[in-house]
């Protein structure tokens, strides 16, 4: 490690820090500014107090009248379905389509969902669950259901886009799993195997522990994802009907740019961002172990 | 009984994969066959016919032509790829290399803004552009994919640095070479993988970024692709086919890179996340 001239600053890191400085933190730092000020440009706590008493926030009458719930537990119910379900998907995928033949074209087959633009997967998931074209509909007819456009109605349409995200966003985890496997030493499968060990003792005895470490970056990564998720549901309900498929980050964009209403906007934009950094305090170590 | 299981598992992995295969299919099918065959499903293959009339119609849509989109595009990911790599690997670099005051504390901050949500930095972005007459302009656009890229390519690179041994460059060092020459001359060359990869996972996100277009861009012919997709759904009910089409333009380019890129794409995406 060597002891840095101001000419090696200024060449190679100057530039970088000045782009950060003026694009992300000082904007960063001027919206939460801006979230404690009132229409006077006084210290306050009331935009704070207009958005988490909204309606758009938290609805709690929802409880009894289904959606929308408001944007938090929206997000919030995101979580609880993609989370789970994507990673052990994506697990269970890793592990099949390594012995499988073809299992490298399903998986970039899968990985595909991951490398289409967003706003092109909330039209495959709007695509997925319509009326008429659908997917979802042609398989149930199969069994004689007749179905209906799920994305259009208060109490399906957060769902189709949860299920329709889990379908786009499968192929990270997979991804990173097939990865991870790769770094398991062979031995460990042939000795468990010589012990007698059956094929599901050892995915959970062997496979599941060493792949602790994926598991973590998978688990932050999609948490990051899931509360930041916004063109899909713009391209494919825009929140609605009525609100009931609304995310944070759209209640973010119709606050600022659709009622201009700065001080609100930056709230939520806060309150998301506290969201996504408690959720990567993990990644923050890694800093500590820098020299 | 060994076999037996094998067919068994080809048998659930392709049954899984179907899931994934057929909305694919379906999007094509119902891109490339006339309206009048969809009624009853994609799914119907009784008379077959092939068109490529919705291609062209989004192509030379005439309020939102995926044609101009496609430019505009190109136009904004080539140098929103060009100009984070060039100064973040620098970044990157330095902070492999050098000790200096303050690192952690700066090597901290931009690990934290890799979680920031793109909403934290809108509505200020927005009056900071606006003011100095750079809405509505792809160099307002391009300055801001390069500062939102650079945190994330710094923390790559300098991961990658950090793998190449210092000794190949106190052997140069001896011979006389300035540090800015070894950067060139030696780590550079051995980087191309990495800056590979970078290049692939920047230019595929900046293409299919939508937010920070939508908040900078409204000019209806200079609008970026992405923002061109929801214009073609029409507003009483959706043109599937022309959509569909739209939808299969707009990915084509990034599912390119990713295919000819593939190894470095995966690799770029491990090392994203992982470490």
């Amino acid at each position: 490690m060597k002891k840095s001239k101001l000419s090696h600053f200024l060449i190679f890191m100057a530039p970088a820090l000045v782009l950060i400085v003026t694009f992300v933190i000082y904007p960063s730092l001027r919206t939460i500014f801006t979230s404690f000020l009132d229409e006077n440009g006084k210290f306050s706590l009331k935009n704070y107090v207009e958005v988490l008493k909204s309606r758009d926030t938290f609805d709690p009458e929802g409880f009894s009248r289904g959606f929308p719930l408001g944007t938090l537990l929206h997000n919030l119910i995101w979580i609880a379905i993609h989370l789970p379900l994507t990673i052990s998907l994506g697990l269970i995928l890793a592990v099949i389509l390594r012995k499988v033949k073809g299992g490298n074209i399903l998986k970039s087959i899968i990985f595909l969902g991951m490398v289409m633009p967003m706003i092109v997967g909330g039209v495959m998931v709007r695509f997925m669950f319509d009326g008429s074209v659908g997917v979802v509909n042609g398989f149930l007819r199969i069994f004689g259901i007749e179905g209906k456009t799920w994305t259009a109605y208060p109490d399906t349409a957060l769902f189709s886009l949860i299920f329709g995200s889990v379908w786009l966003w499968t192929g990270f985890s997979m991804v990173l799993y097939s990865a991870g496997l790769e770094t398991i030493p062979k031995d460990f499968y042939e000795a468990a195997a010589i012990d007698g060990a059956t094929p599901l003792k050892i995915f959970f005895k062997i496979t599941i522990p060493l792949l602790k470490p994926v598991t973590v970056v998978v688990t932050i990564m999609t948490l990051l994802w899931e509360l930041k998720i916004f063109d899909i549901v713009y391209v494919a309900t825009m929140g609605g009907p009525g609100g009931a498929s609304n995310v944070l980050a759209l209640q973010m964009y119709t606050y600022a740019f659709r009622e201009l209403n700065y001080g609100k906007a930056s709230v939520v934009a806060v309150i998301l961002t506290v969201s996504t950094l408690l959720a990567s305090i993990p990644l923050t170590k890694s800093a500590g172990e820098l020299r | 009984m060994k076999r037996k299981r094998y067919l068994i598992m080809n048998l659930i992995a392709w049954l899984i994969g179907l899931v994934w295969l057929v909305p694919f299919i379906g999007v094509l099918m119902t891109a490339i066959r006339p309206l009048d065959e969809l009624l009853h499903g994609w799914w119907n293959f009784e008379s077959v016919h092939f068109t490529f009339r919705n291609f062209s119609a989004s192509w030379n849509h005439p309020t939102a032509p995926l044609s101009k989109g496609i430019i505009n595009s190109l136009k904004v990911a080539v140098p929103s790829t060009v100009f984070p790599i060039i100064i973040a690997t620098m970044a990157g670099y330095y902070f492999s290399r050098y000790r200096f005051p303050l690192k952690k504390f700066l090597f901290t901050i931009i690990i934290l803004t890799l979680a920031l949500p793109q909403q934290m930095i809108a509505v200020p972005v927005f009056q900071m552009l606006s003011s100095m007459g750079l809405i509505d302009s792809y160099i307002g656009l391009i300055l801001l994919h390069t500062a939102w890229g650079l945190p994330w390519i710094t923390f790559f690179m300098r991961n990658f640095f950090v793998t190449i041994p210092v000794s190949i460059e106190e052997a140069a060092r001896i011979d006389g070479a300035s540090d800015f020459k070894i950067f060139l001359k030696i780590i550079l060359p051995l980087s191309l993988p990495a800056l590979g990869s970078a290049a692939a996972l920047q230019f595929n996100w900046v293409w299919s970024d939508f937010f920070l277009a939508l908040i900078t861009i409204y000019s209806p012919d200079k609008l970026l692709a992405t923002q061109r997709v929801p214009l073609m759904r029409g507003v009483y009910h959706v043109d599937w086919g022309l959509l569909s089409a739209a939808a299969i333009t707009v990915m084509i380019v990034p599912i390119l890179v990713y295919i000819f890129l593939q190894k470095y794409y995966v690799r770029g995406m491990i090392g994203w996340a992982m470490k």
